[in-house]
């Protein structure tokens, strides 16, 4: 095999003929051999009504000349000419055929163009308009589910449930005392300087404690279940429909609502709550660590001072917080999950999604939490 | 059928010049070995079959080969170089000149079927993207999918999710295809037509082909030399031409594998 360029010239044999010579190696290089050239020539040999090849001298060839053939196939169309491939090699002539032998189905090819603006903005909102009764239709099916629980109905493996409250639980263990102790430390810090300018250092206990178990500590655990759970469970129910296991179950008449959705939600309702109050603690902790070390507060007094400033009421309220988030988290991994496509990519998208609608759902029912305490007065 | 035919053309067309050449291969998962005293040679441009009962190593042989697995011992030579034991660049070289269509087709689904083959063009060519384009249309032309260059992989059926595979396969006329279970998911006509047409581009192209398969038909319509695994004795036991073995064969397993146990 010659590594010699493609050589191509024409020649005019008889006045309607044109016989294109093609000569030494016509394989993938840098550029694909342009066919414009026949053009000028047919303007030469304006009677040409058909063309022909000589390929003896050719010393090589693949795609590069096939898709120079059906480049000059096609401008020969254009101009109403006769194409005898009988000059080319056997193989050539036979893929050639075999590239025309299905034509192109009626209707496949895309419309690359785009719709107008308000075509878009209409399918948008349409889109969103089904994919919230998407979502609540999965809600109603998830309290439905709840419901076959209690009434001791729902099937699912009780080993199931247990892995999936060591996943969400024992192991978030550490992630959740390393960041609640950076926010408490954080907290401290930023609240400290403040309260120095009046001389009220010893308060930062009561803020730090009360920002921890109100609200810091519940929001914390929640975005770190959303990134860690809330992910990991898109993922998992994901793949599970990719690989038509969730198929499986519902064809043996198993709910994947009461199988794969349930443990995972009670897993979650189950330590979000647990975790918050671990978080609490680590919280605190961190303010501790800050108060004692930077601004020489003694550990009994700032113990002291949390004790009287956190009543049990902000606990509660926080516990109440977590539980919430809990189910939020379970439910946007879940949706995303079971309603995830059929390839790889569409698994990561269900991933990112669970976790940025988590997010998102944990600050709005924070907003609304706040409001119904504010309003209640607690 | 024509296949017959066709492959006794294909064998006079090319006089026999070792392509492809296993020596002593022993394939391993740990201490666990899968295979091992596998000796054989692939002429160019035939169509050679990977057979045995399910289990064997036949998918291990071709991951061997391709150079997704390194051999616990032995030597893939190709063209009388030796595969393994070249460094990584080196290894490259080889790899471009290699084609494989996957069982589960392996169709990159965040790309579309014209990117999916346009990315081996990127890596090994510098064309511009209209001329990628053009090839990308022109490898779907050939196996029967103009005018889906813009479908995501998702969007087709599997038969046609095969051919695309093939497709891609082909993007750079590789001197060697590789296919893990070409028909497996196919009904008999569609198993058939991509048959047909893997030899029929092979025969025009000159490639050489390393099937792993145990659908008898394949084996025997496109079939042309073969190797044969056994799993209980971990090592193989025949190669020659199917059909000849089914006839010739002295091993009573190949008789009844070749013969679905029937004679």
């Amino acid at each position: 095999m010659t590594d010699d360029e493609y050589q191509l010239s024409f020649a005019a044999p008889a006045a309607d003929k044109l016989q294109i010579s093609l000569a030494g190696s016509w394989r993938v290089r840098h550029a694909l051999p342009a066919a414009a050239q026949l053009d000028t020539e047919l303007k030469k040999h304006p009677k040409v009504r058909q063309i022909s090849f000589d390929s003896s001298a050719m010393t090589g060839w693949d795609s590069a000349l096939l898709t120079f053939l059906l480049r000059i196939t096609a401008i020969a169309t254009q101009h109403k000419l006769k194409v005898d491939q009988s000059g080319l090699p056997e193989g050539v002539q036979r893929l050639l055929q075999l590239a025309a032998a299905v034509p192109e189905r009626k209707g496949a090819r895309r419309d690359t163009s785009k719709a107008p603006f308000l075509a878009r903005i209409g399918n948008r909102a349409s889109a969103a308009a089904g994919s919230t009764s998407e979502v609540l239709a999965f809600v109603g099916e998830a309290a439905r589910s709840l419901g076959r629980l209690f009434r001791g109905k729902a099937q699912f493996r009780a080993s199931d449930l247990v892995l999936t409250i060591q996943q969400t639980g024992s192991q978030a263990l550490g992630i959740v005392a390393l960041i609640s102790f950076l926010v408490g430390v954080i907290l401290a810090y930023i609240g400290a300087a403040q309260l120095a300018t009046f001389g009220a250092t010893m308060y930062v206990a009561d803020l730090v404690g009360i920002g921890m178990a109100r609200a810091m500590g519940a929001m914390m655990t929640g975005i770190i279940m959303a990134g860690r759970t809330g992910a990991a469970f898109a993922a998992q129910l994901g793949t599970m429909q990719v690989n038509e296991e969730t198929d499986a179950l519902e064809t043996l008449g198993i709910s994947s609502m009461d199988f794969l959705v349930l443990p995972r939600m009670l897993a979650l309702i189950l330590m979000m709550p647990l975790l918050c109050i671990y978080s609490d603690l680590f919280g605190i902790l961190g303010g501790l660590f800050v108060s004692v070390t930077t601004f020489d507060v003694g550990i009994v007094e700032y113990l002291h001072r949390t004790q009287e400033a956190v009543h049990i009421r902000h606990f509660v309220l926080g516990v109440i917080n977590a539980a919430v988030y809990g189910v939020l988290v379970a439910i946007a991994g879940c949706y995303q999950g079971i309603k995830c496509g059929r390839s790889s990519s569409a698994v990561g998208a269900a991933a990112t999604s669970a976790v940025v609608s988590g997010i998102l759902l944990i600050v709005i029912a924070t907003a609304f939490l706040t409001v119904i305490y504010n309003v209640l007065g607690i | 059928m024509p296949s017959a035919s066709e492959a006794q053309r294909l064998q006079k067309a090319s006089p026999p010049e070792t392509h492809i050449e296993v020596k002593d291969l022993t394939m391993a998962y740990g201490s666990f070995v899968v295979q091992q005293d596998l000796t054989f040679t692939i002429q160019r441009g035939d169509i050679f079959i990977i057979m045995g009962d399910s289990g064997c190593g036949k998918s291990t042989l071709l991951r061997h080969m391709v150079g997704l697995k390194q051999p616990a011992k032995g030597q893939v030579l190709y063209e009388g170089k030796d595969f393994w034991a070249a460094d990584p660049v080196a290894r490259k070289d080889f790899m471009r000149n290699f084609g494989m269509s996957y069982q589960g087709s392996a169709m990159w689904s965040s790309m579309t079927l014209a990117e999916n083959i346009a990315l081996p063009l990127q890596e090994y060519t510098d064309l511009s993207a209209a001329d990628m384009r053009e090839i990308a249309q022109l490898k779907l032309a050939l196996v029967g999918l103009s005018g889906f260059e813009d479908y995501y992989p998702s969007e087709i059926s599997g038969g046609m999710m095969k051919r695309a595979g093939l497709a891609r396969a082909m993007a750079l006329d590789p001197d060697i295809l590789y296919f893990d279970e070409p028909s497996a998911g196919l009904d008999p006509i569609s198993s058939r037509l991509l048959d047909d047409l893997i030899l029929q581009l092979c025969d025009s192209l000159g490639t050489t082909v390393v099937i792993v398969t145990h659908e008898l038909a394949s084996i025997f319509a496109i079939g042309n030399n073969s190797v044969f695994l056994d799993a209980e004795k971990k090592t193989m036991t025949a190669t020659g031409d199917p059909k000849q073995l089914r006839d010739e064969s002295s091993d009573p397993k190949i008789h009844r594998f070749l013969t679905r146990g029937e004679a």
